[in-house]
């Protein structure tokens, strides 16, 4: 693995301008490296969306961006700073370069039109020198890629289970072969069957086509074993960020300590498990 | 004591243009108070259709399901008596109560129903309830579900299944909706409170740590099917049937991962 930047995030803010205002990202720096799985943890309203999103400039009033930047280092050498990117850039830039598969993505297919069609739009948008066959070509090769198979080109979403629509989407994330893929809790809803044999894909494509990816999940088991670094969130800031090896040896900050607290181990000691009583966590 | 038995119960549902669906195939597994048992499978097992029978949601097609020995009431008062002794608490705390009522009326209402305790006793009873499930009765009682926190609102959906006395609780999926930091916290007190009450629980859920851990025995459903029962411990350490082994090792355990000499499995350039 290369160990160059791909993006730099410095000193990144969100806040939600509501009455009273609510700063949702605060000051956030990190820097993920070309070809690396980058695990974010937090539980909800942590602000580990909002991130995702402020970095690709997703965000709808009244969220607004207060600081910081986001630097992506294209692999031809330029750096683009995401912020000033002005509106036709930003389209041509997304999807292109960084893509997202998005929390509950298995919804978010279209149900009135066939899987492949909808790989089609990402093609005839963003490449509209393709040919109508080669574009054709390049769905069913995606489909192919991620494991779904070039025979359902011309299903609808429904003819599909959950873990296939799940694939279908991380195939139109990789349409385009961005250099980043932002996943968002991309196998929350899904079985541990189904979980496993993704994980596993999203592993072996981005060995063999050497994307970064941004794995967003509060699963802090699962990020320990997929990711090479882990940063963890908790109140728009991140606490800790570390190889996923430090986390689960030697992780420094108490947050982290009680997150990973809060799995029981599946092989190991009861952990924090029923101890009866003095069990009193901050519910709010 | 009492005993819940589920004997060689099937359940197929009709699918049109499918034919029949077989989501439970000759099940029989017995429930007593004191006992918790953890139903594991992936989705469409056949966990929630058993829970589903157990509370009389759905018939089953063939077999028997009997409390202490009795079959179970099909309708009217015999039904709503057997439901009283047999209590859910549902996945969702957001959509298991409701938005207009306070959490006073959703406690008040199975204890008058069930004339639990006498009128002049009733708004006690929802205070004891609270504190048992570890809410302060002032700074809840009067509240409306929107303005609690989701652990906040499934220690009420718990009160509430507590509140008529039950002698067996099923628990489908109780903490899946919840935030991560506060499901240990939920299920410590269930464990407590079957403890203290000598509950029997079926703990209904697709993860094996937390099974392994806050029940006795698990109980593994592929296809309809109980394909593993055991203690607890033994199923996950030494699963015997290739389904239970499958979900294991697709389950995450960093444990297993670091402890890995040959290192992480997933392979790094």
């Amino acid at each position: 693995m290369t160990t160059d930047t791909l993006l730099t995030v410095a000193d990144f803010s969100v806040v939600y301008d509501v009455e009273p205002p609510v700063e949702a990202v605060s000051h956030v720096s990190l820097e993920l490296r070309r070809g690396e799985i980058l695990g974010l943890a937090g539980e909800s309203g942590c602000g580990k969306t909002t991130l995702a999103y402020g970095i690709q400039r997703l965000l709808k009033p009244p969220a607004v961006i207060t600081s910081g930047s986001a630097v992506f280092h294209d692999e031809s050498g330029e750096d683009v700073d995401i912020n000033s990117l002005t509106i036709d850039e930003m389209r041509a830039f997304r999807w292109n370069k960084v893509s997202m598969v998005f929390q509950g993505a298995m919804n978010s297919l279209n149900p009135v039109a066939r899987v492949g069609d909808q790989l089609d739009d990402v093609f005839t948008t963003h490449r509209p020198s393709l040919k109508k066959a080669e574009r054709t070509d390049e769905g069913k090769r995606l489909l192919d890629l991620v494991g779904v198979g070039r025979d359902r080109y011309r299903s609808y979403p429904h003819e599909l289970s959950g873990g296939m629509r799940q694939r279908v989407m991380i195939a139109m994330a990789m349409a385009l072969k961005p250099q980043l893929m932002i996943m968002d809790e991309p196998t929350t809803a899904l079985d541990v069957l189904v979980q496993r044999e993704i994980l596993i894909q999203i592993s072996q494509l981005r060995e063999q086509l050497g994307f970064s990816v941004i794995f967003i999940t509060h699963d802090l088991p699962l990020l320990l074993e997929i990711s090479d670094r882990i940063a963890v969130m908790k109140d728009g800031k991140i606490v800790e960020l570390a190889p996923a090896a430090t986390i689960y040896r030697q992780a420094e900050h108490e947050y982290t300590r009680r997150l990973l607290g809060s799995f029981p181990s599946l092989t190991g000691d009861r952990g924090d498990f029923i101890r009866g009583g003095q069990h009193e966590e901050g519910d709010q | 004591m009492t005993t819940l038995d589920f004997r060689h119960v099937t359940k197929q549902y009709k699918v049109r243009g499918a034919g029949d669906m077989l989501a439970l195939d000759d099940v029989s597994f017995t429930l007593t108070s004191g006992q918790t048992i953890a139903l594991v499978g992936q989705s469409g097992s056949g966990k929630s259709t058993i829970a589903k029978i157990l509370t009389q949601l759905e018939r089953e097609t063939s077999g028997e399901v009997l409390l202490d020995g009795e079959p179970i009431p099909r309708r009217g008062k015999g039904l709503r008596a057997y439901r009283q002794r047999v209590r859910m608490v549902f996945q969702d705390p957001f959509a298991s109560l409701n938005p207009y009522h306070t959490i006073r009326h959703h406690l008040e209402r199975p204890l008058r129903l069930d004339k639990v305790v006498p009128g002049d006793q009733v708004e006690d009873e929802v205070r004891s309830l609270l504190k048992r499930v570890r809410l302060e009765p002032d700074a809840v009682v009067d509240r409306r579900p929107h303005e609690l926190s989701g652990g906040q609102r499934q220690r009420v959906a718990i009160a509430r299944a507590l509140a008529s006395r039950p002698e067996l609780l099923i628990a489908d999926e109780p903490v899946s909706m919840l935030d991560v930091s506060i499901r240990l916290g939920v299920l410590n007190l269930l464990a407590d409170l079957q403890r203290e009450s000598n509950l029997g629980v079926l703990y209904i859920t697709h993860d094996l740590a937390t099974a392994r851990h806050f029940s006795d025995e698990i109980m593994v459903l592929h296809h309809g099917v109980v394909v593993e029962r055991g203690p607890a411990d033994d199923v996950i350490l030494n699963p015997q049937h290739d389904y239970t082994r499958a979900l294991r090792d697709a389950s995450p355990d960093p444990d297993k991962h670091f402890a890995d000499p040959a290192g992480p499995a997933t392979p790094r350039s």
